[in-house]
């Protein structure tokens, strides 16, 4: 006989019920099955009305976050066999709302996200028969770590600065943005100055931390962050400290 | 169709789950959390107290008498007892912040976390060693 562990996944059917219920499934308990796949499972074989997102199945996409067992979690890389003996309570990530079953609103991430100019930004390009834009390996380290972001918002579901106040800019947001800034190609540093110093930017977050431990890649945007307030804090002693060409 | 539909930001059927009044006793970092940003009604009282003090010791003798007899009634001294230990906290989160905020490079590498932040336990030690020899020499 093959093991069973029961999955117990948070359903919201917005025509026909006002808040979440949960729903109880028995799924085959494989050594090579993620939460995801007892998803697929729920939904080839027993339910084809659960709603949820994915696409890649590796830890690359970012699309298949959820709430396992109260934490944060990408389901394509929890691993049933770690729920043993289960039950497995599968929510829709924390802090966003929630359009059906799993699937959470994300465009509150989506908008802020390019506010933080996540691009590199040159003062002036040079001409393509120059060449590519050549990097020391020291200068790929310094932002290689933040590069790695997968955009999945397991950190806004585990930052209870965002759950207290939307309006803060976020960890994967800064991550990003100090990506950017240190990058040696880039030169977008003071265009990112004012949104990241901003009250909702930098100056939000208290270093809880939460977020780099659900971070799925080791990004650690708490400790872009910290950094960043680093830089912003000596920034600001320049204005007060410099004649104005000498910053 | 002569309307276009509308789109609004705050969907009426998207559920939006209500933050827990409890929410901060879920993990040990949300209580710390909650408690630094509790702390700041205490840094706000500490400021007040020395203040005060300031004051007293402007205004003369019997009045930095009066205040010192009045700071060491036992509620006093609990509250600042309470206000140290916040204080502490923050301290301490600040160490533990730096190795994060300081990213060096010497020869090539990167300086070693916990060196940065025993650095700044070290030099805590050393300031506070001075402070408590100013203030406790006789």
């Amino acid at each position: 006989m093959t093991d069973t562990i029961l999955m117990q996944v948070s359903r919201y059917r917005p025509e026909q019920e006002t808040k979440p219920t949960v729903q109880e499934y028995e799924v085959p308990l494989r050594r090579d099955w993620a939460v995801l796949d007892g998803l697929n499972y729920i939904k080839d074989h027993q339910d084809g009305t659960l709603s949820y997102r994915w696409s890649c199945r590796m830890g690359i996409c970012g699309s298949c976050g959820m709430t396992v067992n109260g934490e944060p979690k990408l389901t394509c890389a929890a691993f049933l066999t770690d729920y043993k003996p289960g039950p497995v309570r599968v929510e829709p990530l924390s802090n966003f709302p929630v359009i059906r079953d799993l699937v959470v609103e994300i465009g509150d991430f989506l908008r802020k996200l390019p506010k933080v100019l996540p691009w590199i930004v040159r003062d002036t390009d040079k001409p393509t028969t120059d060449g590519e834009y050549l990097q020391t390996p020291e200068e790929l380290d310094a932002y290689k770590q933040y590069s790695m972001c997968i955009n999945c918002m397991l950190c806004y579901s585990a930052c209870p600065v965002y759950a207290l106040d939307p309006h803060f800019i976020g960890p994967a947001a800064i991550a990003l943005a100090q990506r950017y800034n240190l990058d040696s190609r880039d030169d977008g540093a003071t265009a990112r100055l004012d949104l990241l110093t901003h009250p909702d930017g930098v100056w939000g977050c208290t270093f809880v931390g939460e977020c780099t431990r659900a971070c799925p890649k080791g990004v650690d945007p708490a400790g872009a962050i910290q950094r960043y307030k680093l830089t912003a804090a000596m920034e600001s002693l320049k204005t007060f400290l410099l004649p104005r060409g000498a910053r | 169709m002569s309307t276009s539909p509308i789109y609004t930001e705050f969907h009426p059927r998207w559920y939006r789950k209500r933050t827990g009044t409890l929410w901060w006793l879920r993990r040990r970092s949300y209580l710390v959390f909650a408690l630094r940003e509790l702390s700041c009604v205490f840094v706000a009282w500490f400021v007040i107290f020395l203040l005060l003090l300031v004051h007293a010791i402007g205004a003369g003798e019997r009045d930095y008498r009066r205040f010192l007899d009045w700071a060491a009634n036992p509620w006093v001294i609990a509250v600042n007892i309470v206000t140290f230990l916040f204080v502490v906290l923050h301290a301490v989160t600040w160490f533990n912040l730096a190795p994060k905020a300081i990213v060096l490079r010497a020869r090539g590498r990167q300086v070693s976390p916990s060196l940065i932040a025993g650095a700044n336990y070290v030099a805590w030690a050393v300031v506070s060693a001075v402070v408590a020899w100013l203030v406790l020499r006789t």
